[in-house]
């Protein structure tokens, strides 16, 4: 399936439902670079609820930070593209960092209103347009002069294309090698019975400061990415609504599995934007992307616990029935070949 | 002195909105343990019932109703989609996310997204003066109905059954079981009551606003679960206290600092708060 | 046999507490459920009363218990004096009394009889009362209600000596009128009071029978409660 994102942008075949163009149309490519970025994020979110098992209410603030960094620096002060995120990321890792180290004194349902509040802030202060810089309520448009001549243009919008993909190999290679590794088995520990983990003589503090701080740091980059492929940053994506849709893409994909939170997040951003432009189409609520995503969302809570991911292993004894030969590769998820 | 009164009096309206939300929120987390996200959608629910109605029945009996209505959403929504997930609290949670985005454009798709004008009684247009203040009598309106709410919220927690069934329950839930009562029905008891308040807040909110808008709700719930936790998870009088000191906080230093300054001081506030008193000021812990 | 347990399973946070406890409580009398800590006593009661998810078979008064919620079983008669008396804190004595009346001519004066301490303090916070006297309400509240059966868990816990045998004198007189499931740790309490007892260990029943049979054991009570009846620990 990565095999068909690759050659995607080659293809000029048309899916009529699904796609206004044809797939390798600007149009076509850039909805899909939106819906590669957020698969990343909320991959990156899954880190942190998923695994670690906190439910953070204010993973927006630092996907803002990358987003109205990098554009700061770029569009006001004309630093190259370059320059302004090798800055920008690092600097959204030392926000989680000090956040992360004030609210996780809380634990629960208290964390998830200290990191609601901190977020909160950060979106008040980007609505207020501090000495011009974030642009207000309106957005600040990301300058094309600062960035590098293959990401301006709409002939280039495979290259926008290529980055987001590139952000979420960088994700998944991420958060998957920490799946691998002992700290993924702590985390999850951590989640499952954080006494369990304290008994072994490590600080739940610390791994879980470790969980945020990285989560933080990919929600920075995905925040950078999100900021060249739609062309700037509004203060949308410092809202809290932006976190509870990260919270719905991991949870209707399925927190905690390898490829949960990546089909999620990519589905959710594909209907979100093709409900709202088919919104005046669609008869009375059904025209609000959030009314069908959010009905889905608590149905999936209820009907689908774990998930699309578990919806797959559901079905799992069905497809080895079918495919008697095919070898157990130990992956429950079918949906997982999606992507 | 006038501009003080004047800011003050605009800071305990403010408290009084919180509160009243925050009252509602601090019971159903303390006795249920559900950090209710579609609290802010029974404030506006409540408050465009209201607003229909307020042309053909008059004010009143439309504030009546729109109260009557969030107070039956919070009821139907505890026994609907609450109460099957009793215990798996992130569920619930992750329930009340999906309730508060879906409503909100529900609403949105029957009234529109813009504001709608919202009426208020005509004394609560007047201005009053106060040592030399010039203070608009809405904030008494405010103010007013906050501290009657307060009473009559101490004075059903102290003398009835009910009352003693919740405050033991924000305590001990499973001892209450324990004791042969059905602590769901205190669930679905403070859920109503939290909706009630949640519309009544609704509907003075489109008073001092002058508007309602779908997420109107939203954005004061996001203060007042900062309320609720300063003021300490299930406690009704520290919700009091620390929606006084948030509405004042937040009102003098967005007048006397930049714009916005208020609200960062709010969260600075809770920070405080949090690393001195992790419980907040009053109540129990958070459980993990 | 008021209480008949079998293969009752239990799994909290990944482990597995009970795996298969069986016995019964008798229709009079004090059962004493013995072990050593942390071996499930409590999670035993706490699985019996349905707080917390269990397997296996229990019934209660001949009715499955299993899948009932708590307030029900208790509502039949099932009493619970949890350990470390879990009194409300925040609530006056009176009112704590009062919360747990369900019935319309709650027995005050067995209550006022046994512990008269309490009538004076009615307006106290209960956080505020020593351990002793938060036990006594610990009992007060379900001696309010008839009963069928009571489940005490360790009332005699971190007790001064003159005021554990106060606690025993009451359970004693208690015992006259409705059987007891005692979880105790204070074999001169067991002693007193229990006819009966079980013995758990690693999550499952290993020792059931006549109580004074397992305490004039020296061997048994060493080996399954990790303490000598004279002597102090293994
Ligand atoms: N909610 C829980 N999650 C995980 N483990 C638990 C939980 N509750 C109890 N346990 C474990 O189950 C075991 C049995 O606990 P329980 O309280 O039933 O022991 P006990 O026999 O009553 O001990 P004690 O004599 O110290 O009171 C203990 O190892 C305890 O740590
Ligand atoms: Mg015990």
């Amino acid at each position: 399936m990565l095999l068909v994102a690759v050659v995607l942008p080659w293809s000029t075949l048309s899916l009529p439902g699904l796609f206004e163009g044809p797939l390798n149309s600007p149009g076509t490519l850039q909805l899909l670079a939106i819906c590669l970025v957020f698969a990343g994020l909320a991959l990156g979110y899954d880190l942190l609820f998923g695994r670690a098992g906190l439910l953070s209410f204010g993973h927006a603030l630092y996907v803002a930070a990358g987003a109205y960094g990098v554009d700061i620096l770029v569009s006001h002060y004309g630093w190259q593209l370059w320059t302004a995120a090798a800055v920008t990321v690092p600097a959204a890792a030392v926000l989680a960092a000090l956040l992360g180290s004030v609210a996780l004194r809380t634990s629960g349902i208290a964390f998830s209103m200290v990191t609601l509040a901190f977020a909160q802030v950060g979106h008040i202060v980007i609505n207020r347009d501090p000495g011009g810089l974030t642009g207000g309520e309106e957005g600040l448009p990301l300058s094309s002069a600062g960035l590098p001549a293959m990401f301006t243009g709409v002939v280039n919008t495979v290259n926008l294309y290529w980055l987001a993909l590139a952000f979420l190999t960088v994700v998944v290679l991420v958060v998957h090698a920490i799946d691998r590794a002992p700290l993924g088995r702590t985390l999850t520990g951590l989640r499952d019975d954080e006494r369990r983990i304290a008994v072994l003589g490590l600080s739940p503090y610390r791994l879980k400061l470790l969980a945020f701080v990285l989560a933080g740091t990919l929600a920075g980059l995905g925040g950078v990415i999100y900021a060249l492929v739609v062309g700037g940053a509004s203060p949308h994506i410092a809202s809290s609504e932006l976190t509870l849709s990260l919270i719905v893409m991991a949870v209707l994909g399925g927190a905690g599995t390898r490829w949960g939170a990546v089909v999620g997040g990519f589905l959710y951003a594909y209907l979100d934007q093709r409900l709202a432009r088919l919104g005046g189409s669609l008869p009375g609520p059904f025209g609000e992307p959030l009314f069908v995503l959010g009905t889905l969302f608590i149905l999936a809570v209820y009907f689908a616990p774990g998930g699309l991911a578990s919806l797959g292993s559901r079905l799992e004894p069905l497809r080895r029935a079918l495919r008697p030969r095919r070898p157990g590769d130990g992956h429950p998820a079918p949906v997982t070949d999606a992507v | 002195m006038s501009t003080v009164v004047l800011l003050a009096l605009t800071g305990l309206g403010l408290a009084a909105l919180y509160f009243l939300i925050a009252s509602g929120l601090s019971l159903v987390f303390g006795l249920a343990g559900v950090l209710n996200f579609a609290h802010g959608l029974f404030l506006s629910v409540g408050a465009y019932a209201a607003w229909t109605v307020s042309e053909s029945w008059g004010l009143a009996p439309a504030v009546l109703l729109g109260i009557a209505v969030a107070a039956a959403t919070g009821a139907l929504v505890e026994l609907v989609l609450i109460r099957p997930l009793y215990t798996r609290h992130t569920e619930q949670v992750l329930v009340t996310v999906g309730l508060s985005l879906a409503g909100v454009a529900l609403l949105q798709s029957v009234w529109g997204a813009d504001a709608r004008v919202f009426p208020r009684p005509a004394w609560a247009s007047s201005v009053v003066s106060i040592a030399g203040a010039q203070v608009p009598a809405d904030r008494f309106l405010l103010i007013g109905a906050a501290v009657l709410v307060l009473l009559g919220l101490l004075a059903f927690l102290r003398f009835t059954r009910y009352g003693l069934v919740i405050r033991a329950g924000v305590e001990n839930r499973d001892m209450v079981s324990a004791l042969g009562i059905d602590v769901r029905n205190a669930f679905t008891l403070v859920f109503t009551i939290g909706g009630a308040l949640a519309g009544l807040a609704g509907i003075l909110a489109g008073m001092y606003f002058s508007s309602i808008s779908p997420g109107q709700g939203a954005s004061l719930l996001i203060f007042a679960f900062i309320v609720v936790v300063i003021g300490g998870l299930g406690s009704v009088t520290g919700a009091f206290a620390a929606a006084v000191a948030v509405g004042l906080l937040q009102q003098f230093v967005n007048y006397y600092g930049t714009a916005g300054a208020g609200d960062v001081s709010v969260v600075a506030l809770l920070a405080a708060v949090l690393l001195l008193r992790p419980a907040g000021l009053a109540g129990k812990a958070a459980p993990a | 046999m008021i209480l008949k347990i079998n293969d009752l399973s239990v799994r909290l946070g990944g482990s597995h507490i009970l795996q298969g406890v069986a016995f019964d409580v008798a229709e009079t009398g004090v059962t004493a459920l013995l072990g050593r800590n942390g071996v499930g006593k409590t999670t035993t009661l706490r699985a019996v009363l349905g707080e917390v998810p269990a397997t296996g078979e229990v019934l209660f008064d001949g009715r499955p218990a299993l899948g009932r919620a708590t307030h029900r079983l208790v509502r039949d008669g099932l009493g619970y004096v949890p350990e470390d008396r879990c009194v409300f804190a925040g609530l006056t004595v009176a009112e704590n009394l009062r919360l747990a009346v369900r019935v319309p001519s709650p027995d005050f004066d067995l209550v006022f009889d046994l512990f008269p301490e309490l009538r004076q303090r009615a307006g106290q916070r209960a956080g505020t009362l020593s351990g002793g006297q938060q036990q006594m309400v610990a009992i007060a509240r379900v001696l309010l209600n008839p009963n069928r059966l009571l489940l005490v868990d360790e009332p005699t816990k971190g007790l001064a000596p003159a005021v554990v045998t106060a606690v025993a004198a009451v359970l004693e007189r208690v015992a006259t009128r409705v059987p007891i499931l005692l979880v105790e740790q204070n074999l001169a309490v067991v002693r007193r009071l229990a006819t009966d007892a079980v013995v758990l260990e690693a999550g499952r029943t290993a020792w059931r029978g006549r109580a004074a049979d397992l305490l004039s054991d020296a061997d048994a009570t060493r080996s399954l409660l990790g303490v000598g009846t004279t002597a102090g620990r293994h």
